[in-house]
């Protein structure tokens, strides 16, 4: 008896691979479907960095489909791709942000897009590799859980799932820690067991973001304009906002006699602040576009773990709720570099409670 | 394997076991090289004939005018870049004519054309052959490239004649063994003229008179389309070519077995064909060459088929196609009569049970198994996707391009907006097709469309608004 049919989101990686496999393993009726995003001038890099969604993904993804005994299908999704993530991407960057694609393509393309295509093909759910868990609350809510291992937690980049996405989500890999799932891909004889892990961005090159943007945006591109002190001194000549974002202190080509970092990208003004290691920290961020995960509305002086990057451990924060669907968050002690259009996410210990956009 | 309904027979199809019976003996018993003078090697050197002359016979040409290759996409690549060498635009190599027996030209052309057209490639290919940069010049300076090719080329009609012909006329709806070949031919400094289609995917022939040039020295039209199916005008295009004394190839992968081809009347020089498309075994094609048409090899090497295509016959699939070939022209009739029968009703309750569908490609003038629908509101994918569930094979366009992004450029070509370029429903028929199967199809795709039309947002947006429509 079958405990309903999902499709899982096979990139052709051990993670996705194992996923399938454990869902299939508990009883569930398993279809593969790797998606197709990005227009195949990039496949060389895709494959370089076995990044999931290009050519080489639908290859390794068909195997392992094969040696598992599932159907595999490949779904186009590059126009969702291009507008929701690509398209977004470049305008954060134009506007002096720094974006988190990852989280855009989450929730817009690997839910909002797949789960579509899925429930219309029939299935109940949809299932990826994500080192994280879905649960459903006693209050009601589903919610995304820390995984089992802290190592590998992906939770932060999917803060932004609506509660109609998780009720058909399915995560089987959060239970488990990468070196066990590298260990069941082996046990399996899968052929991706030792495929690099994915990295950096996967639709740009050599990680030279601002040189993708000057080749794919219709929109021009800032020229180049001054590094400034936070007091409005002239330092020198940067090579334009794209190249740059808070916290950055490679690739600055200044010499100031102390180590210098980008604290402030002023679009408006064209400038880029420039300031010693103690003015990259702060105290408070603002934020808006709030998503609600644990709890239907995070209430006023919540207290919570904010982690305002991927990489970042978290620091313990109150949340202030403030007009126009925004909110202030205020750090126990000072973070290092709170960059504007990335996301900063609550956790309420185990549980993520919700998230925002840095302003 | 579950029992599943075929119906994806212009991707390729089931080989007969009649032709898999004729073929088995040539693997274990008569394995002989056909270059052997040996009886077991004289054994694969008649069957190669015997196929030759069966194949010959299909279409009214000579045996010596059939060449075998590995497919159709072989046999397009050689009829278009050959073609060009012949004319002197193609400057892979710089070779064509200057040296027809320098091993130097020979692995020169080996080179660039293994290698499509990459820049390093096309400097070694120019190097070796003791000219310097000849491709990366060819689009700018042709004029040089192509003056020093003409030099002693036979297949040149004077030498004091300036002309040179650097131009090709084909379609839009080509397969991508033609537009992907055209497009490397373009990188070396051919000009090519892509002619549009109709609404019914049929080439108007006033606009192809109007786009000959004094230097057009091909016309490559494809017979039938693999997509929608339509059928060309072909005798009428190999009139104009004649007239104009323009060489005419015709991608006749998908037509042939499956309506009678003529290559005299139809004035046709140069013809692609593939086995697997009728019931033959995949990797054997052919490529008939006029008999006064003297093309270089594509693949260099020994000394088969008369020196023009290199490399150890592949004798068991030879055989098989001509098996199949010989199978595929005596039940022609029938099985045309029989197919287009099932065809028109699949085509008519479709129109007629399924709402907002259309049929691409011409009501009658297209080939006798093949039919293409688009439905309104549809992705393609999804669709294709559930008949796979529910056990149906059909494709959307052409099996080679599954697994692109891009829309079919042939539903483009006659005019489909994007989004229903995207989300075509190819079925093609076969012999073994029963009514019952078409049946099944029909109510499986009925059951389809409206499932995914009840999930919708722009078909229900659709809907309201026709009601508002009837109620004002």
């Amino acid at each position: 008896m079958s405990k309903g049919k999902v499709v899982v989101g096979m990139s052709g990686g051990v993670d996705s691979s194992v996923a399938a496999y454990l869902l299939k393993e508990a009883g569930y009726d398993v279809i593969g479907v790797t998606m197709q995003i990005w227009p195949r001038e990039n496949e060389k890099d895709v494959s370089e960095k076995g990044g999931c969604c290009g050519w080489s993904a639908a290859r390794d993804a068909a195997q392992v489909a094969g040696v598992l005994g599932i159907p595999h299908y490949v779904m186009n999704f590059r126009d969702v791709f291009r507008e929701k993530v690509i398209d977004y991407f470049m305008d954060e960057y134009l506007s002096g942000r720094t974006p988190n694609p990852c989280i855009a393509c989450n929730r817009y393309v690997k839910w909002e897009a797949l789960l579509k295509r899925s429930l219309q093909i029939g299935a109940d759910y949809i299932a990826t590799g994500h080192y994280a868990r879905v649960e459903q609350l006693p209050n009601g809510r589903y919610a995304i859980r820390r995984s089992a291992t802290a190592a590998k937690d992906q939770t932060y980049a999917l803060y932004n799932l609506t509660q109609e996405q998780l009720a058909h989500t399915l995560m089987p890999v959060g239970e488990y820690d990468k070196p066990a799932i590298r260990r069941i891909a082996g046990e399996m004889g899968l052929p991706v067991a030792h495929k690099p892990d994915s990295q950096e961005i996967c639709f740009v090159s050599d990680d030279d973001y601002a040189g993708f943007i000057e080749n794919n945006s219709m929109r021009p591109v800032p020229p180049p304009g001054n590094f400034v002190t936070a007091d409005g001194e002239i330092l020198g000549t940067h090579r334009g906002i794209t190249h740059y974002t808070v916290g950055q202190r490679r690739g600055l080509r200044l010499a100031l006699g102390y180590p210098a970092f980008v604290t402030e990208i002023r679009p408006e003004t064209n400038e880029v602040v420039i300031g010693g290691a103690q003015e990259v920290f702060r105290d408070r961020l603002i934020c808006d576009r709030l998503n609600f995960m644990s709890l239907a509305d995070i209430p006023d002086g919540m207290r919570v773990l904010a982690k305002i990057r991927y990489g970042h451990l978290g620091v313990p924060a109150t949340i202030h709720r403030l007009t126009g669907g925004r909110a202030e968050v205020i750090f126990e002690e000072p973070v290092r570099a709170v960059t504007p259009g990335q996301a900063v996410v609550f956790y309420d210990g185990e549980l993520v409670a919700g998230g925002g956009t840095i302003l | 394997m579950d029992k599943f309904i075929y119906l994806d027979n212009a991707a390729t199809t089931k080989t007969s076991e009649t032709v898999v019976e004729a073929m088995l003996p040539y693997f274990t018993e008569y394995y002989g090289n056909a270059s052997g003078i040996y009886s077991i090697g004289v054994k694969s050197r008649e069957a190669i004939n015997n196929s030759r002359r069966i194949i010959a016979d299909t279409i009214g040409a000579r045996p010596e005018e059939i060449y075998f290759t590995a497919g159709g996409t072989e046999s397009d690549n050689w009829a278009l870049r050959a073609a060009a060498e012949m004319s002197g635009s193609f400057s892979a190599g710089n070779a064509p004519g200057r040296a027809e027996n320098s091993a130097a030209a020979a692995r020169a052309d080996d080179q660039a054309g293994s290698s499509a057209g990459t820049s390093k490639a096309d400097d070694r290919a120019g190097g070796s052959a003791g000219t310097s940069k000849a491709d990366d010049r060819a689009g700018s300076s042709a004029i040089t490239a192509k003056s020093a090719c003409h030099t002693g080329n036979p297949a040149i009609s004077s030498r004091a004649e300036p002309q040179i012909k650097n131009h090709i006329i084909t379609t839009r709806i080509e397969h991508h063994a033609i537009l992907h070949t055209c497009e490397y031919l373009e990188k070396s400094g051919v000009k090519v003229t892509y002619l549009n289609v109709d609404e019914n995917g049929i080439v108007n022939l006033e606009e192809l008179r109007r786009a000959i040039r004094p230097e057009t020295f091909l016309i490559s039209v494809m017979f039938a389309n693999n997509e929608i199916g339509s059928i060309q005008p072909i005798r009428e295009i190999g009139e104009i070519a004649k007239e104009h004394g323009i060489l005419f190839h015709t991608d006749a992968v998908q037509a042939y077995g499956q309506i009678p081809i003529d290559v005299e009347e139809l004035h046709i020089d140069l013809m692609s064909a593939s086995a697997h498309k009728l019931n033959g075994p995949k990797g054997v094609g052919f490529l008939y060459i006029r008999r006064n048409i003297r093309l270089r090899s594509l693949i260099h090497g020994g000394a088969q088929e008369r020196h023009r295509r290199a490399g150890t016959e592949n004798v068991p699939g030879i055989v098989g196609f001509g098996q199949a070939a010989k199978e595929a022209f005596e039940t022609m009739r029938q099985r045309a009569a029989y197919e287009s029968g099932l065809r028109d009703i699949l085509i008519d309750r479709i129109l007629r049970e399924v709402p907002y569908a259309r049929l691409n490609g011409h009501r009658t003038k297209r080939l006798p198994n093949n039919a293409n629908f688009s439905f309104q509101f549809i992705e393609g994918e999804t669709l294709l996707i559930m008949l796979d569930m529910e056990g149906i094979c059909g494709s959307s366009g052409s099996a080679c391009t599954t697994g692109s992004l891009d829309p079919s450029h042939v539903l483009l070509a006659i005019g489909l907006p994007d989004d229903l370029a995207h989300g075509s429903l190819r079925l093609t028929l076969s012999a073994e097709t029963t009514r019952e199967e078409i049946d099944v199809t029909v109510e499986t795709v009925k059951k389809i469309v409206e499932r995914l039309r009840s999930m919708s947002p722009q078909y229900e947006d659709f809907c309201r608004r026709q009601e508002h429509a009837a109620t004002v």
